[in-house]
């Protein structure tokens, strides 16, 4: 656990970023780790503020639908594609959906970083 | 009518690839897209079959231009981990390396903003100076860019009185030096003409889109991570340079006056240069989360780490100083000419390799 650390679910995370939006927050980064004994992915969001570090955490089962923050903050869309790209978490709504091609190329249906996809499946399953 | 044009990732102003699509209007571009992952490594992931003592080797290779600064931020992030008190000798000799490298890459970055304008002569006389600074890291360090000096508890190299001597001759003569091309890079009317007013980000747009380093304080921020007193800053003064105008122009000199803030700096680190151990003996393995930031030459750099008891780091994650001034980008180029893209893209001095890791 981080300092300046609060936890959010799917439903708190947007608020919660709009909250730090208004009040001057510039946001960091976005990091995502695959929990592994759970089989859940924690996604963390850093804010900086007067040099100031805060964070969000947001715990989430690896197939869940996380809402884009980048309707909030333009600087997370390429974050959240960069995650959904190397984990496969399942951002939705981002402004600008590279669809996991940022990085990859289209023939890859697995996330390079955990070894696990959403995204893909459909085609897996088309070419099966 | 509007008409689809690919910038890169091959370009003559391009050192590394990145791929843009911009919209374009006539001459005007109305809206830029940025496509990545020309040259992507996958560094974060090595995470699994590197320890983390040899992660500082790995994380040296995600940027070979401010290769020193990476390897600081890990070192720091680990020994926070591990609770490792680092001898003060070794903070102060990172501070005088990481200003080195600062100062070798802004002046690469001039020289290549010069040849972006097509201004060769000055390209060549930039270069020519930070060859001094190449040197002071090939004497000091034994290696000209990845110099391979910071392990985790402390440094592994050292300087003599002599090398002390002759570091801060050197400093003079490259502040000299720089000082002399100030007033034709920086009051000449080419330069000028191509880079006041373009490619302007405003005060707002540089916070809301999370700009970094040059790209902020050039809009008129006065952050800098190095103001938080990571290594040894907290024990030097320090300033950092702002400009308000937020284009082109404004972010060239930033770069150009932190050349001079970084040389004052090295003269304070050795000034202040305490005796003792280069670096602690410690046991622990690393076990927990931490983040921590520095200042590189182009931006903020962040890391997020974390540890699981084992020799092995679960998570490395690496956020980039480009990699935050990309969607700033984007936010520059809709209005400007086409012909001014190549500067303007510049002006926020792109690490593919950095961004792309």
């Amino acid at each position: 656990m981080l300092a300046n650390e609060q936890a959010v679910t799917v439903d708190t995370l947007i608020p919660e970023c709009q909250t730090r939006f208004d009040a001057g927050l510039r946001l960091v980064g976005i990091s995502a780790v695959e929990i592994k004994t759970d089989s859940t992915f924690d996604v963390l969001y850093h804010f900086d503020k007067d040099l100031q570090v805060s964070h969000l955490r947001l715990n989430v089962p690896k197939a869940d639908a996380v809402p884009s923050i980048s309707g909030v903050y333009f600087a997370a869309l390429l974050a959240e594609n960069e995650i959904k790209d190397q984990f496969g978490v399942n951002f939705q709504n981002i402004v600008i959906d590279f669809g996991c091609t940022l990085y990859l190329e289209p023939e890859v249906v697995k996330s390079p970083f955990c070894t696990f996809t959403f995204a893909k499946k459909d085609k897996v399953k088309e070419e099966a | 009518m509007r008409t689809i044009l690919p910038f890169g990732p091959q370009h003559p102003v391009l050192p590394e690839p990145i791929h843009l699509k911009l919209v374009v209007e006539e001459e005007k571009v109305v809206e830029a897209l940025p496509n990545l992952g020309y040259v992507h490594r996958g560094l974060e992931k090595l995470t699994d079959i590197r320890d983390y003592n040899q992660m500082v080797n790995i994380v040296e290779r995600v940027c070979g231009i401010c290769s020193c600064i990476h390897a600081l931020n890990f070192c720091e992030a680990v020994e926070e981990m591990m609770k490792i008190e680092v001898p003060q000798r070794a903070h102060f000799l990172r501070v005088m390396w990481s200003e080195i490298h600062r100062i070798h890459s802004h002046l690469l970055w001039l020289g290549l903003f010069a040849d972006g304008f097509g201004f060769e002569s000055l390209f060549m006389q930039l270069w020519r100076i930070r060859e001094r600074s190449m040197d002071l890291m090939e004497a000091t360090a034994g290696n000209r860019v990845v110099i391979s000096t910071n392990i985790v508890g402390g440094v592994r190299k050292d300087i003599t009185e002599e090398q002390k001597t002759w570091i801060l001759a050197e400093i003079d003569k490259i502040e000299a030096e720089v000082r002399q091309v100030e007033k034709t890079l920086l009051s000449d009317y080419t330069v000028k003409s191509r880079c006041c007013g373009k490619g302007v980000l405003t005060k707002e747009q540089a916070h809301q889109l999370g700009a970094v380093g040059p790209c902020l304080r050039g809009s008129g921020w006065a952050q800098d991570a190095r103001m938080t007193g990571y290594a040894a800053y907290g024990q030097l003064d320090f300033e950092p340079v702002v400009e308000h105008d937020g284009d082109s122009y404004a972010r060239c000199v930033v770069r150009f006056r932190e050349v001079y803030t970084s040389c004052d700096l090295v003269r304070q680190a050795l000034a202040k240069l305490p005796g003792g151990e280069l670096a602690a003996k410690f046991k622990a393995k690393p076990e927990g989360e931490v983040w921590r930031r520095v200042e590189q030459p182009r931006g903020e750099l962040f890391y997020y780490i974390k540890g699981n008891g084992s020799k092995f780091l679960e998570r490395v994650r690496i956020r980039t100083p480009t990699f935050a001034n990309i969607p700033p980008l984007l936010a520059m180029l809709p209005g400007c000419d086409l012909a001014d893209v190549p500067v303007i893209v510049l002006s926020i001095d792109p690490c593919i390799s950095c961004t792309e890791r």
